[in-house]
């Protein structure tokens, strides 16, 4: 039996999905914004961060409510938990992106070696694509697609350390690199961080499918 | 709607007042009460109590047992008349403007407008139309069409009419303990009552017969003002706009649902709705 208020369940839901859209849609823009230089672009995802702190906020002021009001047990329960854990992930998301273009903007004034850009469009590509499995395991509820995606973050840590060790020969070879590959450093342990929150999001969605820890699944494995 | 108007009056008119005036406007206060002392022989039962009441909302009552939730509740359509040793101390309740405890006031119209749903499901001892269109056939309509209509449309608003449609004709008695305490809503409904009172409508009932009984007050208050009393605080939380927290007879806090359940402005209803009491 559907209960008047299982309809608050879908708000939720829907507003998370709004959520990762949006972060999602700032990550690209992000990577848009440093390999085109457009400043512009830059800004408009510090802007956007606001947005998708706003949905955060309101997801838990839903389920507070919710959990105030309406008793959940189960997977209701567990649906409100995960959304309180993977909006906070999400919000992370949204920050690491607006980190990305604050320091795009700051590389832009300075220029830039064209080598300390090679690895980042990959990772950004693997994180994005991280992303938005994790959402679609939560939008078609695919256990196994959320249980795939742990792992693939190892190729994103991968490119991180390489290019951590080659942005550092660059600021060797010249110290007029020193500043902005240090900023290529940060920008490239975001897409680093963003693909860490997609695991996590993943993690959360087979929790909410299974009951149970894929932590603990996958130990031994 | 029609609402609580000089019809309830059945002597001389109150001049004071504006009987026939018709609001529409939204959330105004329908039941007011005012500085309510009730007492059950020496024993008091009621503070000073003093609240509104909106139109078309649920409002909730809780408290332990004996906080008086249920006299105040009773007290709405003057059923405490029927006790002998209670009483009013001060104060008053007004409905839709009008003082139900003037002597001018006919009671019989007052609860025609004032319906009520007992704790413990009531059906009388015949069919299930007549149960329905007991209080209209007392009101003296005789009309097979205008029953019939208004058996439909009852049964309908109590989500019953599906589930006993081929049936009018068995015995209300026969029904699940549920599907009685539906019947009897939509017995309150037949006279067209413009406030439901429900003292404890749920709690003989199974989590699914209560789930209906949910719903269905969910549906009602487009139409109707609804007061329920419940020991059940997270129905109270379910399906109120409103909740009243009683205790000792006093009307400890009043405010919106939410703000009540998620963040209560007194430290007895917080130790209350958590468990605490005590």
């Amino acid at each position: 039996m559907k209960r008047y208020f299982h309809e608050e369940l879908e708000e939720i839901r829907s507003h998370l999905m709004l959520m990762g859209e949006k972060a999602v849609e700032s990550v690209k823009l992000a990577m848009q914004a440093l390999l085109e230089s457009d400043i512009e672009l830059a800004n408009q995802v510090m802007e956007s961060d606001d947005v998708i702190d706003d949905i955060e906020k309101q997801i838990d002021d839903e389920v507070v409510r919710y959990v105030s009001l309406r008793a959940p047990v189960a997977r209701d329960l567990r649906l409100l938990f995960v959304a309180i854990k993977a909006s906070h992930d999400l919000e992370r998301v949204g920050d690491e992106a607006s980190n990305i273009a604050g320091r795009t903007k700051k590389i832009l004034a300075q220029g830039l070696p064209i080598d300390a850009v090679a690895r980042v469009p990959r990772m950004c590509e693997l994180a994005i694509n991280m992303l938005e499995d994790s959402l679609r395991s939560f939008i078609q509820e695919e256990e196994s697609l959320a249980y795939s995606i742990v792992g693939r973050d190892r190729e994103v840590d991968t490119l991180n350390r390489e290019n951590f060790k080659e942005l550092v020969e660059l600021m060797k070879s010249d110290p007029a690199n020193v500043s902005a590959c240090t900023e290529m450093v940060f920008i490239s342990k975001s897409f680093e961080r963003i693909a860490d929150h997609a695991k996590n999001i993943a993690e959360e969605v087979f929790y909410l499918l299974t009951a149970q820890s894929l932590k603990e699944v996958t130990r031994g494995e | 709607m029609s609402l609580v108007t000089d019809k309830i009056i059945s002597k001389p008119k109150i001049e004071t007042r504006d009987l026939g005036l018709e609001m529409t406007e939204n959330n105004r206060s329908l039941i007011e009460i005012s500085n309510f002392d009730f007492f059950y022989g020496e024993k008091q039962a009621l503070f000073d109590v003093s609240m509104d009441i909106k139109e078309r909302e649920v409002t909730a009552f809780i408290g332990p047992s004996g906080c008086g939730k249920s006299t105040l509740l009773r007290c709405i359509n003057r059923m405490n008349d029927l006790i002998e040793v209670a009483r009013i101390g001060s104060g008053k309740i007004t409905v839709n403007g009008v003082d139900i405890y003037d002597d001018r006031v006919d009671t019989i119209e007052l609860r025609k407008r004032v319906g009520m749903v007992f704790q413990k499901s009531n059906p009388f001892p015949k069919s299930i139309y007549e149960n329905v269109v007991y209080g209209l056939r007392i009101q003296g309509i005789t009309r097979k069409s205008k029953l019939d209509e208004a058996v439909e449309r009852c049964l309908k608003g109590a989500a019953l009419w599906e589930e006993v449609k081929d049936r009018l004709d068995t015995s209300g008695l026969s029904l699940s303990g549920g599907q009685q305490q539906r019947l009897c809503i939509a017995r309150a409904l037949a006279v067209e009552p413009d406030i439901l009172l429900m003292d404890e409508p749920c709690s003989a009932l199974d989590p699914v017969a209560t789930a209906k009984v949910e719903e269905l007050i969910h549906t009602l208050k487009d139409r109707y003002t609804i007061v329920i009393v419940t020991h059940n605080m997270q129905q109270a939380a379910r399906v109120s706009d409103r909740t009243a927290f009683f205790y000792l007879g006093k009307l400890i806090e009043m405010n919106a649902t939410d703000q009540i359940f998620m963040s209560p402005d007194r430290e007895q209803t917080e130790a209350y709705i958590s468990g605490r009491f005590g």
